[in-house]
């Protein structure tokens, strides 16, 4: 139970000192909805919005996610406030889900402005909504615990802003946001099955528009593999090196 | 757990003898960084109710001791015991029990003092009116109440200092830890600070505390322990420490003499012809110091410094300060010390 008390703490605390300050919120939510406006904007019919949303939706969680998490535990590393956290009697792991809560809620956050944007131009009837809200989860936990990895490999904050963007804009590329992935040349082809988002992103196609490359009963427990291997090793290189 | 009595050294805080419990043993307690041992062969029992020192240079193993007996760092060999369980290989187990405030304030800038006091309570599982509760009686002990709302960054340091002590005993722990808790705040803070832990001590909190300042040591502490180069050379009272520097008897005498080329020189020679088992030493023109291993009479000596046509107007029994106790067993100069700690400062 007192371990639940600090967990929400946390999750709170972190809420409200980073995430839902103005220059994070104009950040997480306008950005994608100006992604969106100018995709709106240069597409022809309405049917290219429905074919983009996954696109948008995935790559706002991906920049609401990944950088955010990775500065603020480095910032808090610098500060040396994450000492405190160490030094309080929670376990490590419930400790780096209670840091990574915040952003998974709003890397969610994100994802959910270009869909109501869309909303208002398309008709997204017959879309799986159980499909979206899962896949929006696990995209937003595997980009967060992509933060939680960069943030331990890192000392300074400039560090994980740059090591953050090492890792995402080839995933804008490779993971078939807007190229599909079997556009992609051969060779480069496997490294898109590497990289999480791929799942994700095949997710929302077979969600939104059907037409994923993929079923769903194995991106969604590929997804999950990751996100777990990720928080895993992320808790093994904590303990290697913060536990000193 | 372990019973014997603890006798404070300084007179600072309370000189009684107590009946006191281990509350925190090292055993053996080693660390080493690749080829470097910060911590050598640690091992320490601190006492419920008192002021435990670690006294040392820039370096000497403090910090590295404290963050191993608070689960911050893994020993390398060794073991701890809070209240007679080994916590060696699940710190977790004891850190709710333990408070920790490190030599800098690493509180969240964008909360309020109440708030930050609240949080942290959170953290050890404290309910939400509890905690509220404390942070109010805290600010209100610390002289913060009025800054309680404002921002932690708006604070002066000596306040931010004030306020992560609150934090470090919030959850009421059985031990706390402060790492260098004076350093680099100015004169009246650190003053007000010292005051401070005397009083959460006498209210029964036991201290473990890490200090450059050798008055801070002799101020504060029941009990000192010397670190240098990550090794324990020297535990013990204040009384215990001087004790055994106390084996010579060293008196000074104040003279005064009608002229250096007469009076001085010549009852410099006079002494040391008369008494060979003294050591006559002559630090300054109108003083003298006499150091022998048994005790030294008085009234010869007023004889042979009348005789020699000086007259002596003071006698004084010197005792050796904690600071020559310190160089004497580290073979550290104090002013060695002093520079770090004002290039720590600065």
């Amino acid at each position: 139970m007192s371990g639940w008390t600090a967990f929400r703490a946390i999750v709170a605390k972190d809420m409200r000192t980073y995430y839902l300050k103005p220059p994070n919120i104009s950040w997480g939510l306008i950005f994608p909805f100006a992604w969106m406006l100018m995709f709106y904007l240069r597409s022809r019919t309405p049917l290219d919005i429905r074919e983009l949303l996954p696109g948008v939706v995935a790559m706002s969680i991906l920049f609401g996610t990944t950088s955010m998490l990775a500065v603020t535990i480095t910032f808090e590393r610098r500060s040396r406030s994450f000492e405190r956290l160490l030094l309080a009697p929670i376990e490590l792991s419930l400790l780096m889900l209670a840091k990574t809560g915040g952003a998974i809620v709003f890397g969610m956050l994100n994802a959910f402005v270009p869909i109501l944007v869309a909303a208002f131009v398309v008709d997204l009837s017959g879309t799986i909504w159980p499909a979206v809200v899962g896949s929006i989860l696990l995209i937003a936990a595997t980009s967060t615990f992509l933060g939680l990895f960069i943030s331990v490999a890192v000392h300074e904050v400039f560090e994980a802003q740059t090591f953050s963007n090492f890792f995402r804009f080839p995933m804008l590329f490779l993971c078939g946001l807007f190229i599909p992935v079997s556009a992609l040349p051969v060779f480069l082809r496997p490294l898109s099955f590497l990289l999480p988002l791929t799942y994700g992103v095949d997710i929302l196609k077979a969600a939104i528009n059907r037409e994923g490359i993929l079923p769903l009963w194995v991106s969604f427990p590929v997804l999950l593999l990751f996100a777990a291997g990720l928080f895993l090793f992320s808790l093994r290189n904590i303990r290697r090196k913060w536990v000193l | 757990m372990s019973e014997k009595m603890l006798e404070s050294g300084s007179g600072q805080p309370e000189a009684v003898q107590r009946p006191v419990v281990e509350v925190l043993r090292a055993e053996n307690l080693v660390k080493r960084f690749e080829t470097v041992t910060a911590v050598d062969g640690a091992s320490f029992s601190v006492y419920r109710g008192e002021i435990f020192g670690f006294l040392g240079p820039n370096g000497a193993g403090k910090t590295t001791t404290i963050n191993l007996l608070t689960g911050l760092a893994r020993p390398t060999s060794g073991n701890m015991y809070l209240e007679g369980q080994t916590y060696t290989a699940r710190p977790k187990q004891a850190q709710g029990q333990m408070g920790v405030v490190p030599d800098e304030s690493n509180l969240y800038d964008e909360l309020s003092g109440f708030e930050n006091l609240s949080f942290c309570a959170a953290l050890y599982g404290i309910g939400k009116a509890e905690r509220r509760e404390r942070a109010r009686a805290l600010l209100e002990q610390f002289g913060l109440d009025e800054a309680g709302t404002r921002p932690f960054r708006t604070y002066s340091k000596g306040m931010k200092r004030k306020l992560t002590i609150a934090a470090g005993i919030i959850h009421q722990p059985k031990i706390l830890f402060l790492d260098e808790p004076t350093t680099g705040i100015d004169v009246a803070s650190a003053r007000q600070i010292r005051s401070l832990i005397v009083e959460l001590n006498r209210r029964g909190t036991t201290v473990f505390l890490t200090t450059h300042y050798i008055e801070e040591a002799e101020r504060l502490c029941h009990r000192i322990a010397f670190i240098v180069g990550g090794r324990l050379v020297r535990i013990g009272s204040l009384e215990e420490l001087m004790k055994e520097h106390q084996q010579e008897t060293v008196l000074e005498l104040a003279v005064e003499q009608p002229g250096e080329d007469q009076g001085g020189t010549e009852l410099a020679g006079s002494l040391r012809r008369r008494f060979p088992g003294y050591t006559v030493h002559r630090p300054d023109e109108s003083h003298f110091r006499l150091v022998s291993d048994s005790s030294i009479e008085l009234l010869p000596l007023l004889v042979a410094a009348a005789e020699a046509g000086a007259e002596v107007t003071e006698a004084r029994l010197i005792r050796p300060t904690l600071e020559e106790v310190f160089v004497r067993v580290t073979g550290i100069e104090s002013g060695l010390m002093k520079q770090e700690r004002e290039g720590k400062k600065k």
